[in-house]
């Protein structure tokens, strides 16, 4: 029996050999390429299968989602106690905050996401009107939050839990851009005294930890202030954390600046543009572009350390789990509080740098090897 | 307006001309922004005087030399609550420095490691060093802090039921206990030896360098280096009949006495701060290492040089260009994150005379004035150090 015969280029295509595509050989490249890859595998694999089945165990199967106390946890299951967070829900999401008054976090809460909408997404009908929201948005929500002007007043101590969480980050992150672009513009400036203090400022800052100047605010910040004035202890932390953030910023944007050709300004100048006007219409749209992976990772970082307000005594989540593991009926559950309060700020971040790489892959403009 | 007349308008009001010619403009902006900053500091101290005044208190070091009357359970230099609150902030500053020396080693060898892993080809181990990295660097470093003190505390056993390890290691939750060496003279001889094979170490690699450089021989410099460093010490150490007798802590009551401890504090701590900088390393070894061309790579092997040295001698010294300044000011963001000590008792600076002199004394200005004045200098010498180091593997240019 004789092959089919083809005439010449009639023959059908036939599929890759198995060993050079589809998973075998996906496997093979990636997994056996070699004895020293196999060893990495086998070991690898070892290490999933200890450790995933007994943290699935602990976090799904074994963990106890209801009960009165500890006692009453360690009874039901082996795993996790998940009964002690759902007790404590409400305190993790609002702090002391009055209970009739709760709608009004909770609009703040939907408001912001307004707001976040045309500042995210470009693409949406009568942004500009949106940006103008977006920027009244922060006073509007800490009228609705403090109250006054026909709103029940709470005082700022009542703050706490996700709330308190949201309310610096967004605070720190809206003014700290402003701020930091403006010490960024000063530190490249060519007036003297100017350069000199933005640089003052900006290496200050970013020499000392953030816990020293919250520990500044909360004990001698009243020494610098007209005798008889009180601060309201979180807005000096917001002025702390936000002045700490812009030091940064302020890095980040003087790096996107230098990488912007000098011929850039010059232009500007040729065509008679001022300063101001060249900065806002020429530099800064390219600046700010090439700084979005930094400026969005300092909003991380300063997202993240929002938790250190808990050491001069307010309460965030962090400080809401832990006043909680003060009660005897839960004592001993600190891995629990923990993965939560972990697990609300993985959930943020991580959502904060994929935005960051879809922005890159939006603004890129055809540069890229 | 013509010229003329624009000509005529500056004439009439000298102040606008000031204004529109450049130069001057320059100054009196600066001029406004001088006095505007200078009130400002003005009214600040002016402020802090009125206040101080006010209450009877005065600005002096003097407190520092009285006793702290408070205990600091963990020192490397003599300490008592009759020291000094200056000595408690020596104590403070010595043990900021232990954490932050130990985390920057971990955090340097876990990092490469991440970094590595994160460009192996085997699917797997990328995949897991991705996780790790994600989950790290998007968690706060004050709750993995807390994260790892927790565990120890409430997840390792009492002293009792000490997990051992070896003969005379004992971990539990009140800290790591471990031998303590105790040097016999004899251990000076080997002690010697290891510090000429240091010193030997640095001579035979610039040697061996300078040899290859001229005529390319080629001599096994790491395993020469180790023999000089390790082996000949180690060896010296046991004929000399191991001159270290080792003080193994026992049980005793409730907890283990004798020995050395690492206490939980600082495990977590060192742990903690180590694990969420290894994280940053990471992604920066990977990116300075995919950022050396691959045509070095290709060049490399054209020449005939091995894939190892290649490595050594090609990617490496052009990667740590890259990698160098970001990872700087990782160090530094180490130093900086450890005063989160105070988050769970462990006595560095800002506990120490930050923390409990400043409420003993209530001299919050000085104290706060210290500590400040103690991070800049940190963050000034490793940045002064990092500078150093970088520029001498910076490219020389013709």
């Amino acid at each position: 029996m004789s092959a089919p015969q083809y005439a010449p280029g009639k023959h059908p295509d036939l599929p890759a050999p198995s060993t050079l595509a589809g998973p075998l050989a996906w496997v093979r490249a990636n997994l056996l390429s070699s004895p020293s890859n196999i060893t990495l595998t086998l070991l690898s694999l070892w290490f999933l299968w200890s450790v995933i089945p007994g943290a699935l165990n602990w976090f799904f199967f074994d963990a106890v989602y209801s009960g009165e106390n500890r006692a009453a946890c360690r009874a039901a299951g082996e795993g996790a106690c998940w009964a002690f967070i759902g007790e404590y829900l409400k305190l993790f999401t609002y702090g002391f905050y009055p209970e009739e008054s709760r709608w009004r976090v909770n609009l703040a809460f939907v408001l912001m996401w307004l707001a976040l909408v045309p500042i995210l997404f470009d693409r949406v009908p009568h942004r500009k009107y949106g940006l103008y929201y977006a920027a009244a948005f922060p006073f509007i929500a800490g009228w609705l939050l403090v109250g006054g002007l026909g709103l029940a007043p709470v005082t700022t101590d009542k703050f706490g839990g996700i709330m308190l969480t949201l309310v610096v980050g967004v605070t720190g992150i809206a003014f700290s851009l402003p701020i930091g672009i403006l010490l960024a513009l000063g530190r490249s400036s060519k007036l003297t005294i100017i350069r000199v203090f933005c640089v003052g400022f900006i290496e200050f800052i970013r020499g000392v930890p953030l816990i020293t100047l919250l520990f500044v605010a909360s004990t001698m910040l009243s020494y610098f202030l007209p005798p008889g004035t009180n601060f309201d202890l979180l807005l000096r932390v917001l002025i702390m954390v936000t002045l700490f953030a812009s030091g940064y910023m302020a890095e980040v944007i003087r790096g996107g600046l230098q990488a912007i050709p000098s011929g850039q300004t010059e232009a500007a100048d040729a065509l008679g543009l001022k300063y101001w006007q060249a900065m806002r219409l020429i530099v800064l749209p390219q600046a700010l572009k090439i700084s979005i992976p930094g400026i969005v990772n300092t909003f991380i970082g300063l997202y993240k350390d929002t938790t250190l307000v808990i050491i001069i005594g307010l309460y965030d989540p962090l400080g809401i789990g832990r006043a909680a593991l003060a009660n005897t009926s839960w004592i001993g559950l600190s891995t629990e509080v923990y993965i939560f309060v972990a697990i609300f700020f993985f959930v943020s971040c991580f959502a904060m740098s994929r935005y960051s790489l879809y922005l890159e892959d939006k603004l890129e403009t055809g540069h890229k090897r | 307006m013509s010229e003329a007349a624009h000509a005529a308008m500056a004439r009439r009001n000298p102040l606008a001309r000031l204004w529109n010619d450049k130069e001057s403009r320059q100054v009196i902006i600066q001029i406004i922004s001088f006095v505007l900053i200078f009130a400002f500091f003005f009214m600040m101290v002016r402020n802090a005087v009125i206040n101080l005044e006010a209450i009877g208190k005065d600005i002096s070091l003097k407190f520092l030399w009285q006793p702290s009357s408070y205990d600091i359970n963990q020192s490397l230099i003599e300490y008592s609550s009759r020291s000094s609150h200056f000595r408690a902030m020596i104590v403070g500053i010595l043990n900021t420095l232990l954490v932050a020396v130990f985390g920057i080693a971990l955090a340097t060898i876990l990092g490469f490691l991440l970094g590595i892993s994160r460009l192996s080809k085997n699917w797997i181990i990328n995949k897991m060093a991705y996780v790790y990295i994600e989950y790290v660097r998007n968690v706060p470093v004050l709750l993995h802090i807390l994260l790892v003190h927790g565990m120890i505390i409430n997840l390792l056993p009492l002293p009792r039921a000490s997990l051992t390890i070896g003969d005379g290691a004992f971990l539990n939750n009140r800290g790591f206990f471990v031998p303590k060496p105790d040097f016999e003279p004899l251990f000076l001889a080997v002690a010697a030896l290891f510090l000429g094979g240091v010193a030997f170490a640095f001579w035979f690699r610039k040697y061996a360098r300078m040899v290859q450089d001229q005529s390319g021989k080629h001599y096994p410099v790491f395993w020469i280096c180790l023999a000089a460093v390790a082996g000949v010490p180690l060896l010296a150490y046991f004929v000399l009949g191991a001159p270290i007798t080792w003080e193994i802590p026992e049980l005793q009551g409730f907890n283990y006495k004798g020995g050395m401890v690492l206490r939980p504090e600082f495990i977590a701590l060192w742990l903690a701060l180590s694990i969420y900088t290894a994280a940053f390393i990471g992604e920066i070894v990977r990116a300075g290492i995919s950022a050396v061309d691959w045509g070095q790579n290709e060049a490399a092997s054209a020449l005939g040089i091995t894939r190892g040295r290649t490595l050594h001698l090609v990617v490496i010294p052009q990667a740590l260009r890259i990698i160098v300044p970001p990872l700087t000011s990782q160090y530094l963001n180490l130093t900086k994150n450890s005063s989160l000590a105070i988050a769970i008792g462990y006595m560095d600076i800002v506990a120490t005379i930050g923390g409990i002199s400043l409420n003993q004394t209530g001299r919050e200005m000085e104290c706060m004035a210290l500590v400040l004045a103690l991070y800049l200098v940190f963050s000034l010498l490793i940045s002064a150090f990092m500078n150093w180091y970088n520029r001498r593997i910076k490219l020389v240019e013709r």
